[in-house]
């Protein structure tokens, strides 16, 4: 069993809801895909390349100022729980963590961790180096990202092309590399359905969509990953700055959307919402897409000041302990055990039982 | 409602579009959309990756190929075939090895071949200054414009344009 306490704040400080708009957005990740030069590609090489890699990777990373302290965790030494659990706190991708429907982990996949702060090692690519903040803060993410990126790029030699820019194993991230993903909750658009109109728009910027956990994952709670779909032509300024664009207007038609459901539907939607907290308060069994719905519909209810009180902080640290491997993990518990629901539930009652009693 | 565009065939898309935070909202028949560019509403949005690795494979009769055992990356050993099957390269030189493949394959995912972020300077190695980068991209406009491929010469400029 892996102990996320070695990460200072468990890896969680994204989740503190301190950050910028963070009543609709989550958090903000940003990764850049790096491989080294000279190396064949993951796709391609062999085990001892790939452990050569992971060893240069963490010299580098020891001798740089900001991944000094960083925590390893080794993909291919972990039981799948504790990969999942990895998963789960998004530090690391399904494809690293091997949970893939046909996927195996792969020799030397490692991560290695610091604060907001994180690489991929042996992924799709040689690297992956990502930042995670609060809230809605593409510039600040990037701020810091761009500093290891230059930090490991001192140390590592990068693969890069005069014309194509950072070269990536596939092509669909060459050039800056750079993906921007912001996490953002959008259930007002959801329930006066409007979202198919906003995501099928996206596609026209040049933005796209994926559910909560990221590539090939679903959408559960109303919740969105909107980042950018091409890497290459423009600048990590220019990227960051249309994203940021686009996603202000989602806000503000997200904002619109939860107007004009209190001006046309007040009492449907104040008994929705209380519906909610109320299975939630009450329920003896929950599992988990109807814990991430109902805490859906309890955010949107403190989000139009319905429920009072309820912290943000609270709900998202429901959503990441909810979740089955943290809640396996907590209850000492396997992942197929049948009495999760029931812990969910318990788990979820305890909460906000302390929540209310905080407020007296 | 009729085409906002051509007035004459029947609206069947609804496009909107967000420029400079401006929302406009244009109601277009299938052939005004298709030439603005825009995919059939409702239908799954066309991937340019996946439709590029189906189609390298094809004859223009849409027979199944064997691409030529040739055309291999000299320094991973990594085929055309690979990529298709697998939709990812051996190494960096795969983007030497397969050039030409490539490059339309950039030009249709991200509408470039250009880098256009932050330049890399790898370690040991004097960063080139911004007058040699601009010499040599006058270079090679110079050799694009004579090699008449415009579409080059065109995002070479446009470089050259953001670094002046």
């Amino acid at each position: 069993m892996i102990d996320l306490r070695l990460l200072a704040d468990g890896g969680l400080g994204w989740l503190d809801a301190s950050g910028p708009s963070s009543h609709l957005v989550l958090s903000t990740r940003i990764r850049l895909a790096r491989n080294l030069a000279g190396r064949t590609f993951v796709g391609r090489n062999s085990e001892s390349e790939r452990e050569r890699i992971l060893q240069d990777v963490q010299s580098a990373a020891r001798d740089s100022v900001l991944l000094r302290r960083a925590v390893p965790f080794r993909l291919d030494r972990l039981e799948p729980a504790d990969r999942q659990l990895l998963h789960e706190r998004h530090l690391v991708s399904k494809e690293l963590a091997g949970l893939d429907p046909d996927g195996r982990v792969r020799s030397g996949a490692a991560v290695l961790v610091e604060d907001r702060l994180g690489v991929m090692v042996n992924e799709e690519d040689h690297l992956r180096l990502q930042v995670l903040h609060a809230g809605f803060a593409p510039d600040a993410a990037y701020a810091e990202l761009d500093r290891v990126d230059t930090e490991l790029g001192q140390r590592l030699g990068f693969a890069f092309h005069h014309e194509f820019g950072y070269l990536t194993s596939c092509p669909t991230n060459v050039g800056t590399g750079l993906r921007a993903s912001v996490l953002i909750h959008l259930p007002g658009l959801v329930l006066t359905k409007e979202i198919s109109k906003v995501l099928q728009g996206l596609s026209q910027v040049g933005l796209t969509f994926r559910g909560l956990y990221g590539e090939g994952s679903e959408v559960v709670g109303n919740f969105f990953q909107l980042s950018n779909q091409t890497t290459l032509g423009q600048t990590e300024t220019e990227l960051l700055d249309h994203l940021g664009k686009v996603v202000r207007q989602v806000m503000e038609y997200e904002e619109q959307a939860r107007q004009v459901l209190l001006r046309n539907a007040p009492a449907i939607i104040e008994d929705k919402v209380w519906r909610a907290y109320g299975l939630l308060r009450y329920a003896r069994a929950l599992s988990f897409d109807e814990a991430m719905n109902l805490l859906s519909g309890v955010r949107l209810g403190v989000g139009i000041g319905v429920i009072p009180g309820v912290s943000m902080y609270t709900l998202n640290k429901l959503l990441i302990d909810a979740q089955p491997a943290h809640l396996a993990a907590a209850e000492g518990f396997t992942l197929d055990d049948p009495e999760l629901p029931l812990r969910r539930a318990h788990l979820v009652r305890r909460v906000l039982e302390d929540d209310v009693g905080r407020r007296g | 409602m009729s085409c906002d565009q051509c007035h004459e065939r029947e609206a069947v898309i609804n496009l909107t579009q967000i420029v400079s935070g401006q929302i406009t909202e244009l109601h277009l028949c299938e052939r005004c959309a298709a030439e603005r560019g825009v995919e059939g509403a409702g239908l799954p949005a066309k991937s340019p990756l996946g439709d590029f690795l189906a189609a390298m494979g094809k004859s223009a009769a849409g027979d199944e190929i064997a691409l030529s055992p040739g055309s291999l990356c000299p320094s991973c050993g990594g085929s055309l075939k690979d990529f298709r099957d697998t939709g990812r390269l051996g190494c960096a030189d795969c983007y030497r090895s397969f050039e030409t493949e490539l490059r339309d394959l950039l030009r249709r995912l991200h509408g470039s071949t250009h880098h256009m972020g932050e330049r890399y300077t790898p370690p040991g190695v004097e960063p080139l200054s911004d007058q040699r980068v601009q010499q040599e991209l006058r270079d090679r406009l110079r050799l694009a414009i004579e090699t008449e491929n415009f579409e080059l010469a065109a995002e070479i400029r446009d470089r050259l344009r953001v670094l002046e």
